[in-house]
């Protein structure tokens, strides 16, 4: 009798236990996780906004003691750094407009029609990375000299353009063939023309997907720091701004520059979240 | 509603010929089946017909309207997807209501039909939930609602059961039936499965290798079938096809002599149902060898032999046949089909 309940306890109890082993890996890895990429962000905002004695004190504590917005704020009064700010936004935003315009067309194209050359077609669309920039640097200079898009950042966003294009053609590729195409001809055959099919019922359905072809496009832009900096003497992008500056900063200069480097494209991702979420999988409702 | 003519339709896919001049007429409110196996060309036609794929060659028209050159749009029809093809981004409500939105109804007109056709598929509980939120027979409800919403001249269904459960796709049979009956709008339906083609069609165009091998009831088609081909592929089991010699225009079954079509060879090909014969005593009765017998309830099966050819007939349960056994038959002659041996078409029936 009592070895009979002993068994019975133990059989109950060995599933728990695995429950909750299971679950302590769980809890644990997400922690890992999240401690990968939020401690950076925190030392590197824990230097922006100490302020000087804050960087160099030792042995850091860790905690967040005597920090003030003042440091981050007179950093961002030093001259050119909100224009530089301003212009990396403004190149970012034509590498997303002009990625997606262009991008998306021809990942639909892709997707739906067989075309001769379609194969030699995807290949070409990813060479164009395969000649690296440094290569590009002097014509791209001369013919932009040239043609007046030197040193503005319409010539920074359409060089980024080509950059995120590639990807954003062949990421929308794979999203509109996860659009079944009955869904676009069921629209045909109820009374849409083509156009009206794909911004009915296509585009809807592509939304998450292109959202996130967006992000990758924003973060490719606003990350570019080479193309940005040979193109532009006045008029520079955040990134080509602060590699220009701050090696002759001090300290907390840089620390205030690197945060502001990271936080747009943070802000920006998690504003656009829902819609990464639901191309990942983690909720389609 | 309109009666819908197809003028020899040909398409190539490459070398590949998938439709080989089909003609085909189908009259106003009838209810047409395509029937065949896959690759027989079936799918690809109603697609022609809806304006989803271009024909190579060839003309189809609905009422007098030439519509070979029409987006689909423009083609007054309505089609019912295999895979629902329901808008997962709309609620019900909306996904029945998209054509007439499309034609620029008014909300009056819109909640109207919507309504109407939610009755009849019974989907009123569910007109403002999501597609995601319905099982697999609830949105192909949805989807054949929101073919009738509109009206259409012409509906065109593309195995739209084949993706339900076996018991499901019964009950979505018996409703189909009901519910077309009372539109009655031209509809032409693609399917592989015979059962459901001779359940639901007020006429058959069984298609095979990109040819309409027959077109007619389904009980013309089942008990007549023009070709070797409709004869074997219609029927479970299908036909049975004896090869057998001919003398002075009859062929010996038994102890009794059948009278065969005028002007054939040495041999004829003798179409066979399995449940056009009973039990004869030997040597009466025409030998068969058989070599399994499977009670099946509701009726005896015997697979066996014929003249050293492979059969299996059906007899009634009540009969106690063994495996093994050597028995006769008794063939009900107005139920035999005559084919020829080379072209493995059919004669016309002989009248007794």
């Amino acid at each position: 009798m009592s070895t009979k309940t002993m068994s019975a306890a133990e059989a109950a109890a060995k599933p728990a236990s695995f429950v909750s082993s299971r679950r302590w890996l769980l809890w644990s890895g997400i922690a890992a996780l999240c401690a990968w990429v939020l401690v950076p962000i925190y030392l590197v905002a824990l230097g922006a906004l100490g302020g000087r004695q804050g960087v160099y004190i030792w042995p850091k504590t860790g905690l967040p003691t005597g920090i003030s917005l003042e440091p981050f704020i007179l950093f961002l009064k030093t001259e050119g750094v909100v224009q530089s700010f301003l212009n990396s936004l403004g190149a970012a935003g034509i590498t997303v407009a002009l990625s997606i315009l262009l991008g998306a067309p021809a990942g639909y194209a892709l997707a739906r029609y067989d075309f001769r050359g379609k194969d030699s077609y995807r290949l070409l669309v990813l060479l164009t990375r395969a000649f690296p920039l440094a290569i590009l640097a002097l014509p791209l200079t001369v013919s932009f000299i040239r043609l007046g898009l030197y040193d503005t950042i319409v010539g920074v966003g359409l060089i980024h353009t080509v950059l995120a294009l590639p990807f954003a053609a062949l990421v929308t590729q794979g999203i509109f063939l996860g659009v079944p195409k009955e869904l676009e001809e069921a629209a045909w055959v109820f009374g849409c023309t083509r156009v009206q099919a794909f911004f009915k019922v296509v585009a809807p359905l592509a939304l998450p997907g292109i959202v996130a072809t967006a992000v990758f496009a924003f973060v490719i832009s606003w990350n570019e720091v080479f193309a940005a900096s040979v193109l532009t003497v006045r008029n520079r992008t955040l990134t080509a701004y602060l590699l220009t500056v701050l090696s002759e900063s001090p300290m907390h200069y840089r620390f205030a520059g690197g945060l502001m480097l990271i936080l747009p494209s943070v802000v920006f991702i998690f504003a656009v979240r829902r819609y990464l979420f639901a191309i990942w999988g983690i909720s389609s409702k | 509603m309109a009666n819908i003519v197809i003028d020899r339709i040909r398409k190539s896919f490459g070398a590949f010929q998938a439709l080989k001049e089909v003609s085909l007429t189908i009259n106003d409110g009838e209810f047409v089946s395509l029937l065949g196996p896959s690759g027989c060309g079936k799918t690809t036609l109603l697609r022609i017909i809806a304006g989803l794929e271009t024909s190579t060659s060839g003309d189809v028209r609905i009422g007098d309207r030439s519509i070979i050159g029409l987006v689909p749009k423009d083609r007054g029809l309505a089609m019912v997807f295999q895979n629902y093809a329901v808008f997962p981004h709309m609620t019900v409500y909306e996904n029945v209501a998209f054509g007439l939105r499309m034609q620029k109804a008014d909300d009056a007109r819109v909640k109207a039909q919507v309504e109407k056709a939610a009755g009849l598929l019974h989907i009123e509980p569910y007109l403002d939930r999501y597609p995601n939120k319905l099982s697999g027979g609830q949105r192909q409800r949805v989807a054949v609602a929101r073919a009738l919403a509109v009206e259409p001249k012409v509906l065109l269904m593309d195995e739209p059961l084949s993706n339900l459960d076996a018991l499901l796709r019964l009950e979505m049979r018996t409703e189909l039936k009901t519910v077309l009956q009372s539109a009655g709008t031209t509809t032409i339906y693609v399917t592989h499965d015979q059962t459901e083609a001779m359940g639901l069609s007020d006429r058959i165009a069984v298609m095979h290798n990109g040819v309409v091998e027959q077109i007619g009831h389904p009980v013309e088609i089942y008990n007549h079938p023009a070709t070797r081909f409709v004869g074997g592929f219609i029927g479970n089991p299908p036909m049975n096809f004896i090869k057998v010699p001919v003398s002075n225009g009859q062929v010996a079954a038994g102890a009794e002599q059948l009278a065969t079509p005028k002007d054939v060879g040495n041999e004829i090909v003798l179409g066979l149902r399995g449940e056009a014969v009973e039990l004869a005593p030997l040597p009466q009765g025409l030998e068969m060898k058989v070599r399994v017998a499977e009670p099946m309830g509701s009726h005896l099966l015997l697979t066996g032999s014929i003249h050293d050819q492979p059969v299996r007939v059906i007899l009634p349960a009540s009969e106690t046949v063994k495996s093994g056994d050597t028995i006769g038959l008794k063939l009900d002659s107005k139920r035999i089909t005559w084919l020829s041996p080379e072209s493995g078409k059919s004669f016309p029936a002989v009248l007794a």
